[in-house]
C-alpha cells in the first residue's frame, strides 16, 4: 500500500488536486496583481473599491455552489445566511469595540462568531426544511430568507451599565442615560469599523476554497455526491442522507456568514433591503454558481467576480449599463448552455486535444 | 432549429453593437468637449460629482436630483461660473445601494471630482460620508435625511431637513396651528425614514401638548391593508392622524379611512409630496391633506417662480421631476457656489485642500434658495431653515 501512494505521487499529482491548485493559482495570481498596483497607487479608486465586494461574493458563489451544485438542492435563501453573519459580526465589532482594542483580534473574532451564528441558523433551519425535495425546498429557503430580512428590522438591541437589553422598539429597551442603542431596526448597525480590506477578503476567498475542495474530494464529498445523483441508491448502501445534507448546509451558511462580515465591515452603514440580504441578493448569487457551472468551484469564482465588477466597468455606458448587462447575461447564458454552443465547444476542443496530441508526437519524433 | 438560434445570436450581437456604436459615439462627443475643456483648461473647471439611484427602485429621486443639479450648473455656467471657473457636473449611478455607492465616490474620485453632491438616498449616504470624511472631501447631500449621514465628520453637509427636525418641525406647525389635541401615528417599521421620523415627533409631541392615542405600524410587506390599524385608531378617535410614510401606502390608509367612515385631519411628511400627482387618485378624498415639504410649486416667492420656469423651460418633457429632491439639488448645487466664491475656490485645487477651506465657509453663507430664505449651516452641517408646510386645496398644492 505504502508502495503505491509512493508511486502515484511520484508520477504526478491526481487531477482533481492539479485542477484545485489551478483555482489556487489563479486566485493567488489575481491577488498578487492587483495587491501590487493598489498598493504602488496604480489602481483606480472605482477598481479598488471593487476588491473587497469581489471577495464576498466569491465567497457567497462557492459556498451556495456546494448546495446547488454538490448537494444539488436549491437554495433560494442563501443571502438570509449572509445577512446572519453580517449582523452577528458587525454587532460583535461595535459592542467590543472599546473592549477589545486591537483590531485583527477583534475583526478574527467577529469572523467566528458570525460563522457560528450562520451556522446556528444553518442548522436550525436545514433539520426542518432538508426533509423537503425540490420546489418545496426552494420555497422554504425563499421565504426563510425574507423572515431573517424581516426578523433584524424589528429588533432593537442596546447597551447601557447594566447590559444589554433587547426589544422590538426602541421605547421598549428601557436604557438608562449611558445606553447607547446598537442595533435600531429598520436603521440597522452604524459605525461598524471599516475593517475589510482586500488582504483579508484574499484569505477568506482561500480558506474558502481550500474547504470547498476538499470537501468535495474526500469520502464526505463522494456520499454527498452520491445524495444528489441518486437518493434512493444512496439511501439504499447506507449514507445517512438527512445528515449530510445538514452538514453541507450548515458549512455554506457559515461561509456565508463570514462573507456578511467582510460585507459588513466594508461599509459604515448597515441595513437589511431586498438588494443586499433580499430575495434579490439570493438569486444573484444562483445566478452566479449556475453560469459559472453546478458544481464547479472555479467556474463559480471567475463568474462571481466578473458578474460582480461587470456593472461597475460598464460605468462609461452611462445610461446603457444596465441594459447591456442583462444582454451580457442572456449572451453568457445561452453560449454556456445552448446546444449550438455545447456542440461547438466539443468539436473545439476535441480538435484542439488532437492537435495537441499529434503536435507532441511529432515532437517527440523530431527528438 | 439550429439557423434560427444562430440568428437570434447574431441579431443580439448586432444590438450590442449599435447600442454600444450609439454610447461610444455619445463618450466621444464627451471626450471631445473635455479636451476642449482641457484645453482650455489652463483655466480649468471646477468637477462636482453626484451620486444618486438613476436605476433600480428608488430611481425617480435620484433623476430629479441630477435633474435639478444640471439645471442649477448650466445657469451658473452660463452665469459665468464660480469666479470665473466653469463648473463641470457628473452624476453617478448607485442603484440606492450603500455598496455600490463607495464604488461611484471612486470612480467620482478618478474623474478628478473636487466635491461631492450626494449621496440621495441615506443609507448610501452614510457609507459614502464615511469614505468622504476619511478623504476630507466636502459633501453636501441633497436629501440624505438619516442622523448618521452627518456623523462621521466635519466636511458633511446636508440641504434637506434630517428625519428628527421633520418630526420635531412636524409636533411644532401642529401645536402652533391648533390642529389637533389628540393625534394617533401610522408608520412604517421596516423603514429608516419613517421610523426616525415617528420617535421624534413622539418626544416633541410630549413636550408641546399633544396627546398621542395610538401608534400603529406596517412594513414595506403588508402596505395594501390597513384596516386592522385604523379600526384601532378610529376607536380611539383622534383628531389627527400622523403619517411620516411615503405617499402610496398613504393613499391607501386615506381612502380606507374614509371608506370606513372615520374623517380625521391628515398631516404628512415629506415622503407625502408627489400624492397629488398619483394616477388615479381622488381629489376629493385627499382634500385637506397637509405635509411638510422644502418645495410648494404654487408659491409666489420669486425664487420658486425663477425655478419652476426655467425647469419647465429646460425640461418640458419631464415636468414630473419638478418636486423636492430636484429643489433640494437646485439649492445644494447654489449653496456650494456660494461657498466656493467665498473662499476662492480654483481648479487647481485637491479635494483635501477644498474640504478644508469649504468646511468653513459653508457654515459662513446665507442661501435664499428654493426650499427656503436665509439658510445657514450650523457646524454640525445641518441646515437652518423654516419648515414649510402644504395644503391640498381643491386639487391644488398651497402653502398653508
Amino acid at each position: 500500500m505504502k508502495k503505491n501512494t509512493l508511486t502515484s505521487s511520484q508520477k504526478g499529482l491526481r487531477p482533481a488536486t492539479k485542477k484545485n491548485f489551478v483555482t489556487y493559482a489563479m486566485v493567488i495570481a489575481f491577488f498578487v496583481i492587483f495587491q501590487t498596483l493598489s498598493s504602488t497607487g496604480n489602481l483606480k479608486n472605482t477598481y479598488r473599491s471593487l476588491l473587497v465586494p469581489i471577495c464576498t461574493s466569491v465567497i457567497m458563489a462557492v459556498s451556495l455552489n456546494l448546495v446547488v451544485g454538490v448537494l444539488g438542492e436549491l437554495s433560494l435563501g442563501h443571502a438570509g445566511f449572509m445577512c446572519v453573519g453580517a449582523y452577528a459580526g458587525s454587532f460583535f465589532s461595535v459592542l467590543m469595540q472599546d473592549v477589545i482594542t486591537v483590531t485583527w483580534i477583534r475583526f478574527t473574532l467577529s469572523f467566528v462568531v458570525a460563522a457560528i451564528a450562520a451556522a446556528i441558523a444553518g442548522i436550525l433551519i436545514g433539520i426542518p426544511v432538508l426533509r423537503l425535495k425540490g420546489d418545496y425546498l426552494a420555497i422554504v429557503t425563499l421565504a426563510f430568507g425574507e423572515i431573517i430580512k424581516s426578523v433584524v428590522n424589528v429588533i432593537y438591541i442596546g447597551k447601557d451599565s447594566s447590559g444589554l437589553h433587547i426589544a422590538m422598539s426602541s421605547t421598549g429597551l428601557n436604557l438608562d442615560s449611558d445606553g447607547v442603542i446598537i442595533l435600531k431596526g429598520p436603521q440597522g448597525i452604524t459605525g461598524t469599523p471599516k475593517n475589510s480590506t482586500f488582504v483579508i477578503g484574499f484569505i477568506l476567498v482561500m480558506i474558502t476554497l481550500i474547504i470547498a475542495n476538499n470537501l468535495i474530494d474526500s469520502r464526505t464529498g463522494r456520499a454527498i455526491m452520491s445524495i444528489r445523483d441518486n437518493r434512493i441508491a444512496a439511501e439504499s448502501i447506507g449514507i445517512n442522507v438527512t445528515r449530510y445534507k445538514l452538514m453541507v448546509f450548515t458549512i455554506a451558511a457559515a461561509l456565508a456568514g463570514c462573507a456578511g462580515v467582510l460585507y459588513s465591515h466594508n461599509i459604515a452603514a448597515l441595513t437589511a433591503n431586498t438588494n443586499n440580504f433580499g430575495y434579490n441578493m439570493s438569486i444573484l448569487v444562483l445566478v452566479y454558481v449556475v453560469l459559472g457551472g453546478l458544481g464547479n468551484i472555479r467556474g463559480s469564482v471567475i463568474a462571481a467576480a466578473i458578474l460582480y465588477s461587470l456593472p461597475e466597468l460598464l460605468r462609461g455606458l452611462s445610461d446603457y449599463r444596465m441594459l447591456i448587462y442583462s444582454i451580457i447575461l442572456i449572451i453568457m447564458m445561452i453560449v454556456n448552455n445552448g446546444t449550438f454552443f455545447v456542440q461547438l465547444r466539443e468539436k473545439l476542443s476535441f480538435k484542439l486535444k488532437n492537435k495537441s496530441k499529434s503536435s507532441s508526437d511529432t515532437g517527440k519524433e523530431g527528438v | 432549429m439550429k439557423i434560427k438560434k444562430i440568428l437570434a445570436v447574431v441579431l443580439s450581437l448586432c444590438m450590442i453593437f449599435a447600442l454600444a456604436a450609439c454610447s461610444s459615439s455619445i463618450e466621444d462627443e464627451e471626450a471631445s468637449t473635455e479636451e476642449a475643456g482641457a484645453s482650455t483648461s489652463s483655466e480649468g473647471t471646477i468637477k462636482i460629482g453626484g451620486i444618486g439611484p438613476l436605476t433600480g427602485d428608488v430611481a425617480q429621486y435620484g433623476v430629479a436630483v441630477k435633474l435639478g443639479a444640471e439645471l442649477a450648473v448650466a445657469e451658473i455656467n452660463a452665469a459665468g461660473g464660480i469666479n470665473g471657473y466653469q463648473i463641470e457636473f457628473k452624476m453617478e449611478d448607485d442603484v440606492g445601494d450603500a455598496e455600490k455607492a463607495v464604488t461611484a465616490y471612486g470612480s467620482l474620485k478618478d474623474w478628478g471630482m473636487q466635491m461631492v453632491m450626494g449621496t440621495v438616498t441615506s443609507t448610501p449616504c452614510i457609507s459614502v460620508a464615511s469614505e468622504a470624511a476619511a478623504d476630507n472631501m466636502l459633501l453636501l447631500t441633497p436629501s440624505g435625511s438619516a442622523v448618521e449621514c452627518l456623523e462621521a465628520g466635519d466636511t458633511l453637509f446636508r440641504m434637506c431637513f434630517s428625519d428628527p427636525n421633520q418630526g420635531i418641525g412636524a409636533a411644532d406647525f401642529i401645536a402652533d396651528n391648533d390642529l389637533a389635541t389628540t393625534v394617533a401615528i401610522i408608520y412604517n417599521s421596516s423603514d429608516t425614514y419613517s421610523t426616525g421620523i415617528m420617535e421624534k415627533f413622539t418626544e416633541e409631541a410630549a413636550e408641546v401638548g399633544l396627546e398621542i392615542v395610538a401608534t400603529e405600524a406596517f412594513t414595506n410587506d403588508s402596505a395594501t391593508d390597513f384596516s386592522a390599524q385604523l379600526t384601532n385608531i378610529k376607536e380611539t378617535g383622534a383628531d389627527l392622524l400622523f403619517l411620516p410614510i411615503y405617499y402610496t401606502p398613504a393613499s391607501l390608509i386615506i381612502s380606507q379611512a374614509t371608506a370606513m367612515g372615520y374623517e380625521p385631519t391628515y398631516f404628512g411628511s415629506d415622503g407625502m409630496d408627489g400624492i397629488l400627482g398619483m394616477e388615479n387618485i381622488d381629489v376629493d378624498l385627499i382634500d385637506g391633506v397637509m405635509y411638510l415639504t422644502p418645495f410648494i410649486e404654487s408659491s409666489t416667492d420669486d425664487a420658486t417662480v425663477n425655478f419652476v420656469e426655467s425647469f419647465t423651460a429646460a425640461y418640458p418633457d419631464q415636468t414630473a421631476y419638478m418636486n423636492q429632491f430636484a429643489a433640494d439639488a437646485y439649492d445644494a448645487i447654489y449653496a456650494l457656489k456660494a461657498a466656493a466664491e467665498s473662499c476662492s475656490i480654483t481648479p487647481d485645487m485637491d479635494a483635501s485642500t477644498v474640504g478644508d477651506l469649504m468646511k468653513v465657509a459653508m457654515t459662513e453663507i446665507t442661501i435664499d434658495g428654493v426650499t427656503g430664505t436665509g439658510i445657514t449651516w450650523g457646524e454640525d452641517g445641518e441646515p437652518n431653515k423654516t419648515p414649510r408646510v402644504a395644503k391640498i386645496e381643491n386639487g391644488e398644492i398651497v402653502a398653508a
